[in-house]
This record gives C-alpha cells, structure tokens and sequence, in this order.
C-alpha cells in the first residue's frame, strides 16, 4: 500500500513496513494518533490516556529501529482496554471502585505486547467490569460510535463491553487494541463499529493481570482494522503462562504467514439454529452472500445443527453472573479502591463501599449471580448451566465432524442509538445471541466487517473454529475480508479541530 | 435395634452419670493441621511463622485485581502421602472450589477448599487407650484448602488491622466420623493424629504456634438411642483443652436434656479460662458459603503410579513401629507410649542403636529420663542426656558394672556436667561394689554400732530395710543391694527371702 499521508490510515502491517522501510518514525507515528486522540474527546473512547509514555517508548523504538534491532511490533501505537492491569497506570475496570486503582504489575498480554515493542496511547473505556453490551454502563459515562445513520447525528453506541477499544480503532486513534471478550464483547462491537475482533480458544491467551469478569469465559483478543493485523497482534498476545493454570501450553503459530492459502476445499458449517426469530432480513442477506463469497472461492459449504443454541444465553446469564459473583467479592473496600466514609461497623463498610462504588448492572449481576449459587437454587440453576454448557459443547464437537469452521451473523442488529436499550436487559443481553455459544464451548471466533446496513451501518460476519485452530478461522476470515472488500468508513465527524 | 443393651464393659466405663440415669457422649472431630510447606498452597509467598505483619504477602494472597492462583504440587503432595497414612482412598480426581464469605482476613471474599470432590477419602487411625482398649476410629475426608488472615482486635481503640500473613497458607482438613465417645478418646485421637503427621513430615503439629487446630462436634445420647443434635466447638487449640472442651459441652447438654430441654444446633467457642464453652452462631445464622468449582484452577488428577511411588517412599509409621517395639520385648504399653512421640522414639531408636538392649532402655526413659525432663520442662530434643550417654548408662545397669542406685548418680552428673558416662564412672569409683568381705565388713560395721535396731529387726523383720540403707549409705550407694541384703540376713539370722 502506498504511503498515506496520514499515518492514522496505515494498518499494523503497512506501519510495520513502513518503520522498517524509515518511511517514517516511531515517534511521528505514535504523534498522529495521539494528535487524533486529542481531536476525538467526544467519543469518550479513553479513560486514561498515555501520551508521556507512548512517546518515551516511541523514542526507544526509534532507537531499537535505527539499531536493526526491531520487534514484531516495533513502534505501533495500541490502545489498551482498561480491565488489563498496566504497571503504575491508573486501571478502573470502568468502575468506581477501581477509580483511583494504580497495579503494581502489569498482566501478561500487555507485557508481551511490550516485548514485541508495541506502544500504549492510552487505557480505554469499557462497560463496568465488562459488563455489558453497548459501553453505556462505564462509570467514565458511555462511548460514542465513530458511525451514524447516513444522515443523522444521533449518537449510538459502540457495543460492548470493549466499546472504547472499537470506538478507537474504528476511528482511527489507534492501530489496533486489546479487547476481552466473555459473551461476545470483542465480536460484538467490532461488528457495530466496521472493524475484526478476534476472541481466542480459551487457554490462548493469558488471564493474568486481567480484572476478572467470569473467570470461564474470559479471553483476551485483538481487535484491528483488517484480519492481518489481528492475526499480528494474536501471535504477539499469545501465550503460555505458569501463572495462570487455565493458559495451555501449545507453540503459537505465525498466523500472518497463512493467511493467503486460499480456503479451497474447507467445510463450512452453516449451524441452521442461527437463524432466528425476528431477525432483520439485512442481517440474512449477509449471511447468504457470504456463504457465496466462501462457496466461490472453494469452499464446501454443509448445513449443520447446533440443537442447544437456544439455551446458550440463559446459561451464559447464570454461569456468567455466578462467577462475577465470586470474583468482584474482593472489591470491598478494605485493601484498595473505593471506601466509603464515615462508616463506623463492617456490614456497614461492605454494603456503602460496594454500592457507591458498582454501578447498576454490576450490582444487578453479582445479585443474580449470589442467587443462583445459593443453597436450594445451585442445582436449578448454576447445576443445570453447566450440564447446557456441556452439551453446547458437544453440539460444536459433533458439528465439527462435518466441517472445519462455521458461518455465523456476528450480531442479531447494528449499532443502536444510546439508551434506547438500557431500560429493558433482557433486549440488552440478546445482542450475545450469536456470540455467548463460542465463550461456552471456549471456541475461536472472529467477527469481519462484512457489509452495512439499509442506514449505512457496519455489520459483521462470524466464523467459528475448532479449539486452538485460529489458523483456519483467521483463513477463514481473511478470505470473507477480501471478498467483502469493505470500504465504508466513518464520517470523522468528531474532529474538533 | 437397640445396641445398649449389652455394652462392653470398656464402652459401659465411659459413659457419663447424669441426675436421670447414664448417657453416652458421641464426638467427631475436623482437624486442621497445616501443611509442612515453606511456600503458601496458591502463592509462592513464604509461610514462616512469627515474622512481622503482612511481610510475607504476595499479590496473589492479597487478592489484587487479576491475580490467579496456581497449586503448590508440594502440598498436594504432602495431602496425599498424609492419606496414605491414614490408610485413606486417595482420589485421582479431586476439585477445589471456593467458598464464599465476607471477612476482612479473607482478602478474595472466598476461601478456595475441597468440597465434594476432597482429595483423600475414607480412611482410619487406631486409637490406643491407656487401659489396653484400641478404638478404630473412621476418617471420612481429607482436603486441601487455604487458611485465612488474622484479624488484630487489640491494636488500636477503634480500628481492627488485618495480617495477612497467615492468608493462603495450606490446610490439610481432616474429618473424622463420629467414633470417639469420651474425652479421654478425643485428646487420644488427636494425639494419635498428630504423631501419624510428624512421622510422616506433613505437618509440624504445633498446637501453640496454630499448626494444629481442631473442631470438635459433640452430642448425648442414651446408650443405644440414635445420634443426638450436635454443637460445634470451633478452633480447640491444646491436648488438654479438647479435654476439657468435651466434658464441659457433654455435661452442658446433659443438663439441657434432663431439664427438660432440647440442644439447638449451633457452633460454639471454648473459652479456657472459665472452662465454659458459649454460643457462637445457631444453625439459622450459618452462612451460605454458595460453594462452586473455583474456574482459576484445573480438577487436581493424576496416575495410580505417582501414588504408588509416594506410598512405597513412606516412612514407619507409629503402628508399624510399635509392632516392631513389641516384638523386640517392649510391653504393649510401653511401645505405644514411646511410639505416640516422635523424638521420643528416635532418640530410643538411638539408643538401641548405641547397643541398649531395647526393654531396659524402655524402661530407663519411662521410669528415668521422661521425669526428668518433664520436672525440668525441657523437650527430649532438647534434653542435656545424649541417647549414646544413655545407652552407656543402661548398658552399665544390664552387665552389674553399676546399681540402678548409681545410675541414678551417674544420671544426674551426666544431666548437669555432660560426659562420657565409663569414664565418669571410673574417675568418680562408682563402679557397684560386689566383693563380699568389703560389704561384709560394712555391714558388721553397722550391727555393731546399732544394737538395740538388731533387736527391733529381729522382732520385726521387715524394719530390715533399714539397715540396707545405713549399708548403702556408707559404700556411698556402691554396693550391690542384693549382696548387701544377703549379708545381713545372714548374720542377724533371719530367714532368706522368697
């Protein structure tokens, strides 16, 4: 690709070269984004933003640079979703009760990506806790979507929960992001906001450092402008770590380098369970032209079932929130983060501390969660979960015995208009119908900008592998990615200068 | 079916007298013995006791956001060899989970344990009582699960601090069935369990430092009748107060009955300065710990084979050994006296070693050294009398070169000098005289200056003894007491012994 004269266009790949090539340094690089951070406030898409280190690191990247001594990701400027611990950067999880939390550590996926000589611009805003589908419930307020309904300049939101990593990327403040994704909250906004959002096997990437959601589900993933660029960032994320005992010791392919082998001869699976009621006919138009733009180039497309499917969101619901449940347990205002004042008894410091410092659908969640693991619900509900999660599972396993990946619609709608959901969590949490199965089965997913909608807004493709091959989903994703050829963008409309 | 109608007499002899008749106290104990291990059970943070306040944390103890845990494989393993000393299943499949509470001292707001899947399962100790008895006593679980923090109480008029050094150190929980039924059984059981961990390595058994804490559940029945309602007596930390625990909670039920009123169910503390034991929370205010399968961590498995290996590296244990003492000689009572203390028995050990014959070296520690180390309060590790020194010394005693009287002396020389107790004996002449004319002469010696005590003797035969002690006295408790009493029978013309 040509050189732009805007560095913020460049993908990671094109920077990569571009470093290499001098073209431009490390330290311009990382000064337009932070430039266009600057001019994008309205999206609210950072809660901290790391401009002194961004540049500092640039500087050694220069050096590194200059040396010959570049890393994978030598100079390129990510942004970091704020539920990753960053040593001595303020990290909040979005919530209150991290408001003024500065780790001492930094979780392993960003301090691999740091070893590979990636750049933090800035922690970015999220739904509390992860807790969400549209990043309305950060306690930083919500993020705004880089698109609009062609013609209209009502805010919508980004998805979620890593709707400030979409938002960034989409809007071109950062070359790429981390996200983490529990039900769908890397697939999910990166469908709503036109970019890739790649959720790993469970076990692909490590936990460590990573405030915890729902400690079964939760993967970290990147979220890029193209399937390239995720498939660069992966290799750098991935890893085997002894600290955390769910993270799998296996080699870490070089996604990049297979890419282009074609998918001739692939089975793809088309899980008829996903075409639900009430469905937006767009959103099935989609899906069928990418079952042609597979079929064309090789692909054997073979219809399968997923007979569990409609089960999956329920159980998502209690498996999730009965974890979070446990997990949130030690924000108590005792150690670190909020505490309220003026308390003069236990009980007393635990209930304010905790419910100043969680916003509304935490608490609602961790409620749900404390009930359906109490004595004489467990069986009815986290029990029986669990027994779906198992069979969703095997649903996947038997399916992959006809195929090698599946074609999904990564969401069931585009981007929605701020608060038009909030009032009612049930249509909230339908937004991870096609994604929460993927977490349950703790499957690769990718979702890929695949067309836009009658009001000009992103939609997005899934592709569902096997446990650990990201290769083939990838692959798989790359081949939708040039067929699709997707070229729609934001207007920009949120530059102020 | 009724069982009590024909007890043993052994069961009869332990039940309790109350105003209405005879009532048998039933007790199942939850030992918490702490691993063996220098590193925490999901941290590598050091577990050394006494060291300043929240020093030895890591993040993970701490419970910072994002930190998982990762299992110790040492304690695991330290779990599983205490299995196999209990003569427990070991399970090849076994899941930790948390327990959920709130506490300050619990920084994650769960404690990762084992509850339907424990590591260890059915298992038992054999419990010697002092009258001959053995009580078989069932082990139903054994599992692993972290200790909690310490909250400081005493520290400041308004605030309560929090050490977490303690918090995430390993546990080992053993459950017993409820097969004890009086006090002295309990302490026996937990003595016996704490001599079984300490051969084994697994557990220092502490008691004051904490290592060892046990719950104990206490109900009355009639004899015969079906189990009655139990209270839990939590955090039991000495021998004596286990004790002390049960009589005072089996009397206190017993007079509820017999009053007319029912044992609510309830968890109790023992306060040992009054020796009372008080209501901690009832049934109705137990909390809901909502347990599940902790997803930071893998199900624990492994291969019959790693089993296997860590049964045949198991040391003696204290039945093996108090078999082997019986068969050398030991008295029953004997061997399991020495066998329920370690250092006790290695230090016998030592000193059959050292060429002891192996009953008059039982005999030496139970009769001798065991009193002198009690009077002094000194532990047999840390005892002035080398198991070589004391071998020397009993063998002395077998071969005649001393008395028993003179190795008493030469017990307190060696106690309070040190010294090869031959060459003591040599330098200091306390080599037991044998050679008859010397106590012949000795004697005379006596009889002479003592006319009027000869007359009494001979009226009165017993007032002999007498005499051998003015003997003994004057060889300076040299002479061989038999060859003394001989002599003086003789020559006061009184009747041999027999």
């Amino acid at each position: 690709m040509a050189l732009s004269s805007d560095p913020t266009q460049f993908t990671i790949a094109d920077a990569r070269d571009a470093l290499t090539a001098k073209q431009i340094s490390a330290t311009e690089l990382a000064n337009a984004h932070l430039g266009a951070m600057t001019a994008a406030t309205s999206l609210n898409a950072f809660i901290t933003e790391t401009p002194d280190r961004a540049l500092s690191a640039a500087e050694s990247a220069d050096v590194r640079i200059a040396a010959g001594g570049a890393r994978p990701l030598e100079g390129i400027p990510l942004a970091i979703k704020d539920l990753f611990c960053t040593k001595g950067v303020r990290t909040t999880a979005a919530s209150r009760i991290l408001d003024n939390f500065f780790p001492t550590y930094e979780s392993t996926v960003t301090q691999n990506l740091w070893n590979a000589g990636a750049i933090m611009l800035g922690k970015t805003n999220l739904d509390e806790f992860a807790m969400g589908s549209s990043n309305e419930t950060s306690y930083f307020g919500p993020v705004i979507n880089p698109w609009r309904v062609r013609g209209r300049n009502d805010d919508l939101v980004p998805g979620g929960s890593s709707g400030g990593s979409a938002a960034a990327v989409a809007a071109h403040l950062a070359l790429g992001a981390t996200g983490t994704d529990t039900g769908g909250s890397i697939r999910q906004p990166a469908a709503v906001t036109g970019i890739v959002g790649l959720k790993p096997t469970y076990g692909r990437c490590s936990r460590w450092g990573i405030v915890a959601f729902a400690s079964s589900l939760d993967q970290a993933g990147p979220m890029t402008r193209t399937v390239k660029d995720a498939a660069i960032m992966l290799r750098a994320m991935a890893s085997h770590d002894p600290k955390d005992s769910t993270s799998v010791d296996m080699p870490v392919p070089d996604y990049e380098s297979t890419l282009n082998l074609g998918i001739k001869g692939l089975k793809v699976g088309i899980p008829k369970e996903y075409r639900i009621e009430a469905m937006p006919q767009e959103i099935d138009v989609l899906w069928e032209r990418g079952v042609g733009w597979l079929r064309s180039q090789g692909a054997e497309i073979v219809d399968v079932s997923l007979p569990h499917t409609k089960y999956a969101l329920p159980a998502y619901y209690i498996v999730a929130p009965a974890e979070a449940s446990s997990n949130l347990a030690r924000y108590d205002g005792v150690r670190y983060g909020h505490r309220a004042s003026g308390v003069s008894d236990l009980i007393g410091l635990y209930e304010r501390s905790r419910a100043e410092g969680f916003g509304r659908e935490v608490r609602r969640r961790i409620m749900i969660g404390t009930y359906v693991l109490s004595a004489g619900y467990y069986d009815a509900y986290y029990l029986r979960a669990q027994k779906v999660r198992t069979l969703i599972a095997r649903d996947f396993t038997q399916a992959f015995q006809k195929c090698d990946v599946l074609l999904t619609p990564a969401t069931p709608c585009a981007a929605f208009g701020i608060g038009s959901k909030t009032a009612d969590p049930v249509s909230m949490y339908l937004n991870d119908v096609f994604t929460v199965t993927v977490n349950l089965a703790g499957l690769p997913g990718i979702s890929v900008p695949a067309g836009v909608s009658q009001d000009g807004l992103p939609l997005g493709l899934q592709i569902i592998g096997k446990a650990f091959d990201e290769e083939t989903v990838l692959r798989t994703g790359h081949a939708i990615e040039m067929a699709a050829a997707f070229k729609a963008a934001p207007q920009f409309w949120w530059r102020t200068s | 079916m009724s069982e009590g109608a024909n007890l043993s007499k052994a069961q009869a002899s332990k039940l309790i007298d109350g105003a209405t008749g005879k009532w048998e106290v039933v007790i199942g104990m939850e030992v918490h013995a702490q691993v063996a291990s220098k590193a925490k059970l999901f941290s590598g943070a050091s577990t050394e006791f006494g060291a300043e306040p929240n020093s030895q944390v890591s993040l993970v103890d701490a419970a910072m956001p994002g930190m998982l845990p990762v299992i110790n494989r040492f304690c695991v393993e330290q779990a599983v060899r205490t299995g196999l000393g209990l003569k427990a299943k070991i399970n090849l499949h076994s899941v930790f989970d948390r327990k959920n509470y709130f506490y300050p001292d619990l920084p994650a707001g769960y404690q990762i344990s084992q509850y339907k899947q424990p590591v260890v399962g059915e298992g038992e100790i054999l419990v010697d009582m002092p009258g001959g008895e053995t009580v078989k006593v069932g082990i139903e679980r054994l599992h692993l699960e972290q200790d909690a923090g310490k909250s400081l109480h005493d520290q400041h008029p308004d605030y309560t601090y929090i050490d977490l050094n303690r918090a995430g150190v390993a546990l080992m929980e053993i459950v017993s069935r409820p097969d004890l039924r009086s006090s002295d059984e309990a302490a026996a059981y937990l003595r016996k369990l704490r001599a079984i961990v300490r051969y084994l390595g697994t557990c220092d058994g502490n008691m004051e430092e904490g290592s060892m804490r046990a719950d104990v559940n206490v109900s009355v029945r009639r004899p015969g009748q079906p189990l009655g309602t139990r209270c839990e007596i939590k955090n039991v930390n000495s021998m004596r107060f286990v004790q002390q625990a049960v009589d005072c909670e089996a009397r206190r039920q017993i007079d509820i009955i017999e009053s007319g009123g029912t044992i609510k169910q309830e968890t109790r503390l023992f306060d040992s300065r009054i020796g009372e034991t008080r209501s901690m929370r009832s049934k109705e205010e137990a909390h809901d710990y909502r347990y599940f399968p902790d997803p930071d961590l893998l199900p624990l498995t492994f291969d019959q084979s790693w089993v296997d290996a860590l049964a045949r590296d198991l040391p003696e244990l204290p039945d093996e050994k108090k078999a082997r003492f019986i068969k050398a000689g030991l008295s029953v009572y004997d061997a399991s006296v020495l066998v329920a203390d370690k250092e006790a028995t290695e230090y016998f050990e030592a000193m059959i070693g050292a060429g002891a014959e192996p009953k008059a070296a039982a005999n030496w520690l139970n009769n001798e050294y065991f009193g002198r180390l009690n009077k002094a309060g000194i532990p047999i590790s840390a005892g002035p009398i080398s198991p070589e020194a004391a071998a020397a010394i009993v063998q002395m005693v077998t071969s005649k070169v001393i008395s028993s009287r003179g190795a008493k002396d030469l017990a307190d020389i060696v106690w309070s000098e040190g010294g090869d107790p031959r060459t003591i004996v040599e330098s200091r002449g306390l080599k037991q005289v044998s050679d008859e004319s010397a106590i012949d002469a000795a004697v005379a010696a006596i009889i002479a200056a003592n006319p009027e005590k000869c007359e009494e003797v001979k009226a009165k035969p017993k007032a002999a003894a007498w005499f051998v002690g003015q003997v003994m006295k004057a060889t300076g408790g040299k002479a061989n007491p038999q060859t003394v009493n001989a002599i003086l029978r003789r020559r006061l013309g009184l009747p041999e012994e027999g």
